[in-house]
């Protein structure tokens, strides 16, 4: 028979190295967005104060118009930080968001002569919401039950949406006149812009869904091993759905404060933002390889996008340079990422 | 090991499963008893994958029965087996490596608390109870709040069995538990073998590697072309008549 073996065998978590250099790796890639942030806030403010004499960030102006700035697209990118952490991509968003905010628009005008400016800014919100149902409930059938890639799926319904978009608000904008619109879109409580407030919200929300709940949990797992997650008995197909048709509400939400924000619903809302909305995501420390992301992370890839475009234009830089800078902190963030990961092994 | 006043956990009787032109078992009978561990051998197409896949519920038997702690066992699903407690470990398949431990040993099962009647995921109490269950096999995490990525194979596969014991899993299933790891990493899945055995589990051990067989088995069972050849207990026979059976010399 067997005779007992009285040792352990421990085994060390990582195999020799360089355990110092790796730590501060990890660490330097874990709050790389908060330390870009910093140094942007940090760099802008010498800058005005150097050359034009005024400081960039201790005004409240400065301050306000930057969250309002980082409203939109922050939450074009809320619910599809969820989808990117399940290993998905949802390329539509930027047309469900120009979708919702057309269809609002219309609904609000059709219905403010009955129900009065209140009633009909209720049943445009619905209407904005319901409606991306649609692109959300077909992109998480085609990838969950007809598993077509979400990168292709998602293509196709960005031209769908795109196209409907277009054809509701007949090729141009939808103007709408409404009083408590105007309100949300613009008024401020206190020190607060209502899109701000909102915003806030929404993201409490997303942040609930994604960290503290079980569909939450389940996400992370299916972007970290679908086999594991599937022999767990998770039902996958059904997670999946339900992370596309969150993607396409938070773009409705999007669409909704971009129309009350300009009092006009537009059909291209969405599509200069949809890329810097990937790309606070990714800033914020995602990996499109699924698995790993936070909403925290999410918002604060989506300031750092919003003072390098609000902050280029105070320190009166041509436009053209937010491209260029957002574009380099994507490179120099994922190559944080890669360092340390290349650091473990 | 006396096993004769002791009644089985598992009972195949006459399995028999045919895909189309291919018989790949034929009349397999077996029997597993309570902290037993029992070997399966034979050459790669011998019908060792197709027989595990019959007892976790992936393949549904043509003619046969399963008894089950003396019942009979009609398996639809995987999710079925694991359920009555017929736990598979695959190397790499079970395991999130980008959550913790908690999160794995309670994957899609997770403990919530209510605050002010909202759900939360409950982490902290996941983490303990599954570090105390590990704890129990004389597997040591260091550090449990981190993803699992940083773990080794050996330590990965360790919270997969750590995982099906703490949901009570009468019988495991091992199909090549030590191919991929270090000889320390394979010692020491040795090791959770047998204590798995002191606490009244049932093993059925897959492995190519007879050193491993004849170190932690009490039976050996060969297959070859879907049928059963042999079995022998491991204390009444040698690596010569294993490999005779096996490839049927």
């Amino acid at each position: 028979m067997f005779q007992e073996k009285s040792l352990t065998i421990r085994m060390p978590l990582v195999g020799g190295g360089d355990q110092k250099v790796y730590r501060w790796l990890a660490l330097l890639a874990a709050f790389r967005a908060w330390l870009f942030l910093a140094i942007l806030l940090v760099v802008f403010e010498l800058w005005a104060e150097c050359v034009y004499h005024r400081t960039f960030l201790f005004t409240a102006f400065n301050i306000q118009s930057i969250a309002v700035f980082t409203v939109t697209p922050l939450l074009l990118g809320l619910g599809q930080t969820l989808v990117v952490i399940s290993g998905g991509i949802d390329l539509s968003v930027g047309f469900t968001m120009g979708l919702s905010a057309v269809v609002m628009a219309h609904t609000v005008n059709a219905t403010s002569a009955s129900v009065g400016p209140a009633g009909s800014l209720v049943l445009g919100i619905l209407a904005g919401i319901a409606v991306a149902f649609v692109p959300g409930i077909i992109n998480g059938l085609l990838i969950s039950k007809l598993r077509i890639p979400p990168f292709i799926g998602t293509l196709g319904m960005y031209g769908v949406a795109r196209g409907a978009a277009y054809l509701l608000a007949r090729g141009t904008t939808v103007p709408v006149a409404n009083g408590p619109l105007n309100f949300i879109g613009n008024g401020v409580i206190g020190p607060l812009p209502m899109v701000v407030l909102i915003a806030f919200v929404i993201v409490a929300i997303m942040h609930y869904l994604l960290s503290c709940s079980r569909f939450g949990q389940h996400t992370y797992a299916i972007g970290g091993n679908v086999q594991a997650a599937l022999r767990a008995g998770i039902d996958v197909p059904r997670n999946t759905l339900v992370l596309y048709v969150l993607s396409a509400i938070t773009a409705a939400c999007a669409g909704i404060l971009y129309t009350a924000r300009f009092t006009a619903g537009a059909p291209q809302a969405g599509e200069p933002i949809l890329l810097d909305s990937i790309a606070a995501i990714v800033i914020g420390g995602a990996s499109l390889f699924g698995g790993s992301g936070t909403i925290v992370g999410t918002v604060i890839g989506s300031l750092i996008i919003a003072v390098i475009q609000y902050g280029l234009v105070f320190v009166n830089v041509e436009p053209f340079w937010q491209f260029i800078a957002v574009g380099v902190v994507i490179i120099i963030s994922v190559l944080v990422d890669q360092l340390q990961k290349r650091a473990r092994k | 090991m006396n096993n004769s006043n002791k009644d089985p956990l598992l009972d195949l009787e006459h399995i028999s499963k045919r895909f189309g032109g291919l018989q790949a078992l034929k009349d397999v009978s077996l029997t597993l008893y309570p902290g037993e561990v029992l070997a399966l051998a034979g050459d790669n197409g011998a019908g060792k994958s197709t027989l595990i896949k019959t007892i976790s519920g992936v393949h549904k038997p043509d003619t046969g029965t399963i008894k089950y702690c003396g019942q009979v066992l009609h398996l639809e699903t995987p999710h079925q087996a694991r359920n009555a407690g017929i736990e598979t470990i695959y190397q790499d398949l079970a395991i999130a490596d980008n959550l913790d431990v908690g999160g794995n040993v309670f994957l899609g099962r997770e403990t919530v608390k209510r605050v002010f009647g909202l759900p939360f995921v409950d982490r902290r109490r996941m983490r303990q109870e599954a570090v105390e269950t590990l704890k129990d096999l004389d597997i040591h995490i260091q550090q449990p709040e981190s993803p699992l990525r940083s773990l080794s194979g050996g330590q990965r596969q360790s919270v997969a069995i750590g995982r099906a014991i703490h949901w009570k899993a009468r019988v495991l299933i091992m199909d090549e538990p030590t191919a991929a790891l270090g000889v320390p990493e394979q010692r020491k899945v040795m090791e959770i073998i047998e204590k798995l055995k002191k606490n009244g589990v049932g093993v059925i051990f897959i492995s190519h590697n007879l050193i491993d067989i004849f170190q932690v088995s009490d039976r050996i069972l060969v297959l070859r072309r879907g049928e059963k050849v042999g079995e022998r207990l491991i204390s009444q026979t040698n690596h010569d008549e294993v490999v005779r059976l096996m490839v049927g010399g």
